[in-house]
């Protein structure tokens, strides 16, 4: 294949925040002077129905426009979304699964057939304590950044700042701040 | 393919990127049904009315026939004025858009491009501006989020110059570009403002001088010559853009013209589409170029007025030609598929052609589609009668 992008699938329910978590990572990269892609696939629209969104980052302009079928790294929001399905075309060998969860490895392998490198990070509880609303999605990419080091933590700090500063002050973006560090460090992995 | 800096880019939807350039236009008016089908385009510069970042003045009105009428009484008027819609929203402006054109009133309007229902459906193909095609409006094509906003700005002077006078429909492909976010590179607000200019009043209902009528009753003693002008006026946007591409290349660095041939110097195979899908059809043709075969791509920016003689330019001699089609005309050849195999007509030597239907109701089109019916052109497996489907079950 000519061009190699990072790709990454996210999925949520709407209204946990999976489109603009994969916007804002978007921006986080471009700010890294990368090139880069998000969108969303809407379904019924409706807080609670099950999405995907996708993000998308490479060296050269992103050309794919197509959905994102096989993913280097998935991103599970919401863990009863979990199923076979999920995983759908994530390499076994070099693919992540990444799962807002509670539960044990054993349970999300369970649910999902998954063999390769699955990581977790109870982001809902994480963003109830931080945040205290249940908005797992900054955490989610503290988590990501962790595993993947695609843009440095900073620069999701710094676009924390760019989107919530004006429009909700200091303690909003503290919190989400605060919210993205324990992503980064509470995220824990298991390999096969 | 345009080169943006990333350092000047900011990631926004395709829909913000658009608001923007309105935003940096600040049209007198604009009318707008704010409600479903309507698009973040009309929400985000709402906000800027509300803001009091623009001084537009603003009409939400009852529904999009009534914006497409508000807006062709304000152009009529003498003011520059915009609205922005999408599928059903577009359908329900029909009567008025043929209005506009033949009122040669210089609208511009973006369209993001979704399907017609039904059954009920709100994702991207060009069903919408399909049912436009002989509305008389010019209509130009986004690949990207970039070429939205850019084409938008070149719009008004295209649709305001004297010799033209035409609205103008700027379409961008639904959800896709709509609510995909990628950078774009944003011109100065004093640049844009500069561009566009102050409208040129060209016989302005407001002036109780000189008073004029709009919309007569025009029966057969001079409709048709009415229909023949506009006709003519068709001919001169298509003499004008490349000088008004010209004059936005000197501002953005950016070149539109009527088509972007892409890798076609020494192609054999090329592809023919229109919008969002240039993109993946620019990466299959990279990726097969890297296995040897000689295959291109051509993409058209400007579908009406129809720049056959670009088209017969580029695809003449070429050993296939492969179209691909976002919308079907049923009995019919697709849209796009009828006015290349029509230009190829008078082709010295005419290339295989094949017709491909995709991605209607936002089915998506995946690299290997793209792939399978460049392979089809290859092995000589195209049959000029014969509609296919790229990412159909049947």
């Amino acid at each position: 294949m000519p061009a190699k992008y990072l790709e990454i699938r996210w999925h949520g329910r709407a209204g946990q925040g999976a489109k603009s978590a994969s916007q804002m990572l978007a921006e986080s990269a471009l700010e890294q002077g990368k090139f880069v892609q998000a969108f969303p696939e809407y379904g019924a629209e409706r807080t609670g129905a099950p999405m995907k969104a996708f993000t998308r980052i490479g060296d050269t302009p992103i050309l794919v426009r197509a959905v994102i079928e096989k993913p280097d790294i998935v991103i599970v929001i919401d863990d009863t979304l979990l199923s076979p399905d999920i995983v759908s075309g994530l390499d076994e060998k070099e693919g992540v699964l990444l799962v807002n969860s509670v539960r044990s490895f054993d349970w999300i392998r369970n649910k999902t057939g998954f063999k390769g490198k699955i990581c977790k990070v109870p982001a809902t509880d994480i963003a109830l304590e931080e945040i205290k609303r249940g908005v797992p999605n900054t955490v989610m990419l503290g988590a990501l950044v962790k595993i993947t080091g695609v843009v440095p933590l900073e620069a999701i700090e710094s676009r924390i700042e760019k989107m919530f500063l004006s429009k909700f002050g200091e303690e909003v973006v503290n919190a989400n701040k605060r919210a993205l560090k324990r992503g980064f460090e509470e995220v824990q992995c298991e390999e096969v | 393919m345009m080169n943006i800096d990333l350092k000047k880019s900011k990631a926004v939807t395709g829909a913000e990127a658009v608001a923007n350039a309105m935003r940096q236009i600040e049209p007198h008016v604009v009318a707008a049904y704010p409600i479903t089908p309507q698009t973040p385009i009309v929400e985000y510069f709402a906000k800027f009315v509300a803001d009091g970042v623009v001084r537009t003045e603003m009409i939400p009105v009852e529904s999009e026939h009534s914006a497409m009428s508000a807006v062709v009484g304000a152009a009529a008027a003498g003011a520059r004025a915009m609205t922005a819609t999408s599928a059903n929203g577009l359908a329900l402006m029909h009567e008025i858009v043929y209005i506009a054109a033949s009122s040669r009133l210089p609208i511009v309007m973006p369209v993001v491009n979704r399907a017609l229902s039904g059954p009920i459906n709100i994702h991207c193909d060009h069903s919408d501006a399909m049912a436009e095609r002989d509305s008389g409006w010019i209509q130009l094509f986004a690949e990207t989020n970039q070429e939205a906003y850019d084409l938008t700005i070149l719009a008004i002077r295209l649709a305001e110059h004297e010799d033209v006078r035409l609205p103008v429909m700027v379409n961008l492909d639904g959800f896709i570009l709509s609510h995909g976010v990628e950078p774009v590179e944003f011109l100065p607000d004093e640049v844009v403002k500069e561009f566009v200019g102050k409208p040129k009043r060209v016989y302005p209902l407001l002036d109780t001088e000189n008073p004029v009528t709009y919309g007569p009753l025009d029966l057969y003693d001079y409709y048709f010559e009415h229909k023949r002008q506009q006709v003519e006026a068709m001919e001169h946007a298509k003499k004008l853009f490349p000088k008004v591409a010209e004059e936005f290349e000197k501002i953005s660095g950016r070149k539109y013209d009527f088509v972007e041939p892409y890798k076609l110097d020494d192609a054999e195979y090329v592809m023919v589409a229109l919008g969002s899908t240039n993109s993946t059809i620019k990466y299959v043709v990279d990726w097969m170029r890297e296995e040897g075969f000689k295959v291109g791509a051509l993409k058209i920016w400007m579908f009406r007025p129809f720049p056959k003689e670009k088209i017969q330019y580029y695809l003449n001699g070429r050993k296939a030609v492969v179209v691909l089609d976002r919308s079907a005309s049923f009995g019919a050849e697709a849209p796009l598929y009828e006015a290349i195999k029509s230009a190829l007509y008078e082709a010295t030597i005419r290339p295989r052609i094949g017709s491909y239907v995709y991605g209607l109701g936002g089915r998506d089109i995946v690299p290997e589609h793209i792939r399978k019916a460049f392979m089809d052109a290859i092995e000589g497996n195209l049959l000029v009668d014969e509609q296919r489907y790229l990412g159909l079950r049947e």
